[in-house]
C-alpha cells in the first residue's frame, strides 16, 4: 500500500488502448505520464508506442482532451524533437516538456546518428527508449538490441541472433549528457523517481525502459512484471544511473537467481543449449562488474559510499 | 544599398531580412557559404534567431520541421546529396503544410562526382510538392527568397528557392540589398494559424494525425493538397505584383522577352538564361524573328502561362540542364504534357536539348546554335538533342558537336 500512494492519481492513459495482452510498454506509458503530468508533447516516430497512443485517438488524455503529440520520421525523433523544443522556446513557451518517445529500432539503429548529435548538442529534452529487444511494431525482427542467442523473424531458429545487443547506456554517458538511467516497470518507485529527477534537470535526459513483449519473445501474458523484475534480478538489466557521464549509481543489488529462471519463459530462448546458456551468463556477469568497476573508479563520491548501492 | 556579393551571399541576406526565428544548415560545397554566412550574421548580432548546427542534412530539415510545427519561421538551404538525403523529410513538410523555405544551390548527383551545376536535383523533387523557384540573377535569389517567406506563409507550403551552383553560388554581382524595415513592411511576422498557443493545436498539423483520422483520410488530404497547389500560382503573381510595388522590381513565374512578334521561342530557367538574352538581342540583329520564355517557377507548374507564352509560335525550343535517364529532359516533358492537354491536335514542334550537364558551360555559341537548329531542322529528329562538347568513345573526335544522339 505504502507503493501506491506514491503514485499520482490520474490516468492520462485511457482504456481502450491497442496494447497487446500483457504489454509492458503501456505500463511504462502509464507510469510515465502520472509521473510527469500533462504539460507534455510526445514525438514519436514510428513504432509500437505510436500505435498505442495513436489509434484510438484518445487513447492519452487529460479531462477529454488528447495529450500533446507529433508524429516524426523514424530516425529523426531526437532531432524533431530538438527543433520542436528549440521553436517553442523561440515562441515563448518554456513550460512544456518535450519527450521524443522511440523504441529500441529507432533509437539504436535508424536514429542513432540524431541521438548521438542531440546528445552531443545537449538538445533541452527527455529522450525515452522504451526496449522490447527488436522491431516489434512490424511484427518483430532483429534490431541492435537484441541479446545474442534470441531468435527473431528476422533470425530464425535454427541461425539465432550472433552479435551482442549493443551497450546504448555506456555510449550515450560517455556523450556526458547531464543524466541517463535505466528503469523498468517491475520497479514502479524507482522508476517514477528517475522520471521525477529528470524532469528536473536540464539538457540531454536519457531513460532506457525494458519493456517486456509477450507477443515478440513468446512468453505467457502474466509473465510481464515477472520478467521485467527477473531481468534486474538476473543482472540481464541492471538498473543504474549515470550523472554527467562520471557518476555511476548502481540501484539495485541483484538477488541470487538463477539466469534460467529468466530465460527458461521465453519462446525466442527456448532452443538455447547449456553451454549457450553459459556464454549467455558468462556476458551478463561481465557486463555486471564492468559497470560495478566503473561505479568505483568514476564516482567521485566520498571513500566510505564506494561500493554501495543508492536508491533502494 | 548596393554590394557586390556571391549568390551564396545573396541567398544568406535573403535569409536575414525575413527574420527568422530558426535557421539550421549542414555545409555541402557548392552552397557552404550560407550557413557561414548566417552564422557570421548570428555572431555579430545581426541575425536574431538561432542558428543551429546540426550533424546531416536529413537532420537539419527535421530540425527545422520541428520548429516549424511549434509555430516560428525557419530557413534551411542545402544541395545536391543533401537535397536527395532529405528526401524523406521534403515529403514530411509537405503533409504537415509547413511553410518552410529551403534555398537549393542547384548541383549534380555522384556519381561521377561533380561540384557545379545541374538542375537535376531540385527537379527530381518535383513530386513532393513543394513549391519550386529557380533564379537567374544574385539580386534575383535575394528577392526571390523574400517572395518565397511571403507565398508559403500565405498557402503554408514549404518552398524551395534554386539557384545555380558556381555559375550563381560563386560569382559576384552588384546586389541591391534592401532596408529592413522595407522588408517588414512587406513581410510582416509570421502570424500562423498554426501557431502553437495551447498543446493540442498541433494535433491538427501532425500527419495521419488521430483526429483527422476518420475525417478526412490520406486521399483527402491528398487531393485538398492538388487544389492547393493550384493556387499557388496566383499567389505567386499576387505576391509578385505587391513585391513590384514595394521595391520596384519583381519577377514573374513566367517570364517573356521579346516575344510580341517571335516565331520562335527558346524556354529556359536558371543562370543560363541570362546568356540567352544576349543571344536572343544578337540574333534579332540579324534579322531572326526569335523570343525568350523564362522559366522562373517550376513547381506547381504554371501551365497556363506557359501555354498562354508559347501560343501561336511556329517552333519551340526547350534547352534543360537536367536530364531524366532514357526520357530526356524534365522541362521538356512538362512542357510538352502542359501544350498536349491543351490542344489535343497541337501540331508546333517542340525542340528537346540537354545542354550544360555537370556544369558544363551553355556558351552564346551553344545556345546560337541550337536556335539556327531549330530553325532550319524540321521537324526535331529525335526527342532529345544533345547540346556540347561529349566525347566520343569510339573515333578520336572531340568538338562541338550538335544532335549526338
Amino acid at each position: 500500500m505504502k507503493i501506491l500512494s506514491i503514485f499520482p492519481e490520474t490516468e492520462y492513459l485511457q482504456s481502450p488502448h491497442t496494447a497487446c495482452t500483457g504489454c509492458g510498454l503501456s505500463v511504462a506509458i502509464r507510469y510515465f505520464l502520472k509521473a510527469i503530468g500533462e504539460k507534455i508533447v510526445f514525438v514519436m516516430p514510428p513504432g509500437c508506442a505510436s500505435v498505442i497512443v495513436n489509434i484510438p485517438k484518445r487513447a492519452i488524455s487529460y479531462k477529454g482532451q488528447p495529450i500533446g503529440l507529433l508524429a516524426c520520421p523514424f530516425g529523426a525523433a531526437a532531432t524533431f524533437a530538438a527543433g520542436f523544443k528549440t521553436g517553442l522556446t523561440m515562441v515563448g513557451d518554456l513550460e512544456t516538456v518535450v519527450v521524443p518517445w522511440a523504441g529500441d529500432g529507432a533509437t539504436f539503429d535508424i536514429g542513432f546518428g540524431a541521438v548521438s548529435a542531440a546528445a552531443e548538442r545537449n538538445e533541452d529534452f527527455i529522450y525515452v527508449c522504451y526496449d522490447n529487444e527488436a522491431y516489434m511494431n512490424t511484427g518483430n525482427q532483429r534490431s541492435s538490441a537484441t541479446p545474442k542467442g534470441a531468435t527473431t523473424y528476422t533470425n530464425p531458429f535454427p541461425v539465432p541472433k550472433n552479435e551482442h545487443k549493443k551497450d546504448i547506456m555506456l555510449i550515450l554517458a560517455d556523450h556526458n549528457i547531464p543524466y541517463a538511467a535505466t528503469m523498468t516497470i517491475a520497479y514502479p518507485r524507482d522508476f517514477m523517481r528517475k522520471v521525477q529527477k529528470a524532469k528536473g534537470m536540464k539538457g540531454f535526459r536519457f531513460l532506457h525502459m525494458f519493456t517486456p513483449c509477450p507477443t515478440g519473445w513468446r512468453f505467457p501474458t502474466e509473465w510481464t512484471m515477472k520478467l521485467s523484475r527477473l531481468a534486474v534480478q538476473t543482472k540481464v538489466f541492471p538498473l543504474f544511473e549515470v550523472e554527467n557521464g562520471n557518476r555511476f549509481i548502481l540501484n539495485k543489488e541483484p538477488a541470487r537467481i538463477p539466469l534460467e529462471e529468466y530465460l527458461k519463459v521465453q519462446g525466442r530462448f527456448s532452443h538455447l543449449n547449456n553451454q549457450e546458456i553459459e556464454e549467455f551468463k558468462e556476458k551478463v556477469e561481465q557486463r555486471w562488474e564492468w559497470l560495478k568497476w566503473l561505479g568505483n573508479y568514476k564516482n567521485n563520491r566520498p571513500e566510505e559510499h564506494r561500493g554501495k548501492y543508492d536508491g533502494e | 544599398m548596393l554590394k557586390v556579393i556571391t549568390g551564396n551571399e545573396a541567398a544568406a541576406y535573403g535569409a536575414l531580412l525575413c527574420r527568422p526565428k530558426i535557421v539550421c544548415a549542414y555545409p555541402i560545397t557548392p552552397q557552404s557559404r550560407i550557413p557561414e554566412l548566417l552564422s557570421e550574421f548570428h555572431a555579430e548580432g545581426l541575425l536574431k534567431g538561432e542558428f543551429i548546427n546540426v550533424e546531416s542534412e536529413m537532420s537539419a530539415l527535421s530540425y527545422v520541421i520541428g520548429a516549424a510545427q511549434a509555430g516560428a519561421r525557419v530557413f534551411t538551404a542545402t544541395s545536391s546529396q543533401g537535397l536527395a538525403w532529405m528526401h524523406e523529410g521534403l515529403h514530411w513538410a509537405v503533409g504537415a503544410r509547413l511553410p518552410i523555405v529551403l534555398v537549393n544551390v542547384n548541383r549534380p548527383l555522384a556519381p561521377p562526382w561533380n561540384l557545379t551545376c545541374e538542375h537535376t536535383d531540385s527537379l527530381s523533387q518535383r513530386d513532393t510538392g513543394w513549391l519550386q523557384f529557380y533564379c537567374e540573377s544574385n539580386q534575383e535569389i535575394l528577392d526571390t527568397v523574400i517572395q518565397a517567406y511571403k507565398i508559403a506563409e500565405s498557402v503554408t507550403l514549404p518552398c524551395m528557392v534554386c539557384l545555380d551552383g558556381v555559375y550563381l553560388s560563386y560569382f559576384a554581382e552588384s546586389v541591391d540589398i534592401p532596408d529592413q524595415s522595407k522588408v517588414d513592411e512587406y513581410l510582416p511576422p509570421f502570424e500562423t494559424t498554426l501557431a502553437y498557443d495551447n498543446r493540442f493545436r498541433m494535433f491538427r498539423r501532425t500527419p495521419a494525425e488521430p483526429l483527422d483520422y476518420e475525417q478526412y483520410d490520406y486521399m483527402t488530404n491528398r487531393y485538398q493538397l492538388h487544389k492547393l497547389e493550384n493556387t499557388c500560382i496566383d499567389t505567386a503573381l499576387h505576391s509578385n505584383e505587391e513585391f513590384k510595388l514595394h521595391f520596384g522590381r519583381g519577377y514573374d513565374p513566367v517570364e517573356e522577352y521579346k516575344c510580341e512578334d517571335a516565331e520562335v521561342v527558346v524556354l529556359m530557367s536558371g543562370s543560363a538564361v541570362g546568356t540567352c538574352r544576349y543571344v536572343i538581342d544578337m540574333l534579332r540583329d540579324d534579322g531572326y524573328r526569335v523570343g525568350l520564355v523564362k522559366l522562373k517557377m517550376f513547381r506547381p507548374f504554371p501551365k497556363e502561362l506557359v501555354r498562354k507564352a508559347l501560343h501561336g509560335r511556329e517552333k519551340i525550343a526547350v534547352i534543360d540542364r537536367d536530364l531524366s535517364p532514357g526520357e530526356g529532359g524534365i522541362i521538356y516533358q512538362e512542357v510538352k504534357g502542359a501544350l498536349n492537354i491543351n490542344t489535343r491536335n497541337h501540331t508546333t514542334p517542340v525542340y528537346g536539348f540537354i545542354s550544360g550537364l555537370g556544369g558544363a558551360d551553355i556558351s552564346v555559341e551553344l545556345i546560337k546554335k541550337a536556335i539556327l537548329y531549330m530553325i532550319k531542322e524540321d521537324p526535331p529528329e529525335d526527342e532529345v538533342i544533345w547540346l556540347g562538347k561529349i566525347k566520343n568513345v569510339r573515333a578520336d573526335q572531340d568538338e562541338n558537336t550538335i544532335n549526338i544522339s
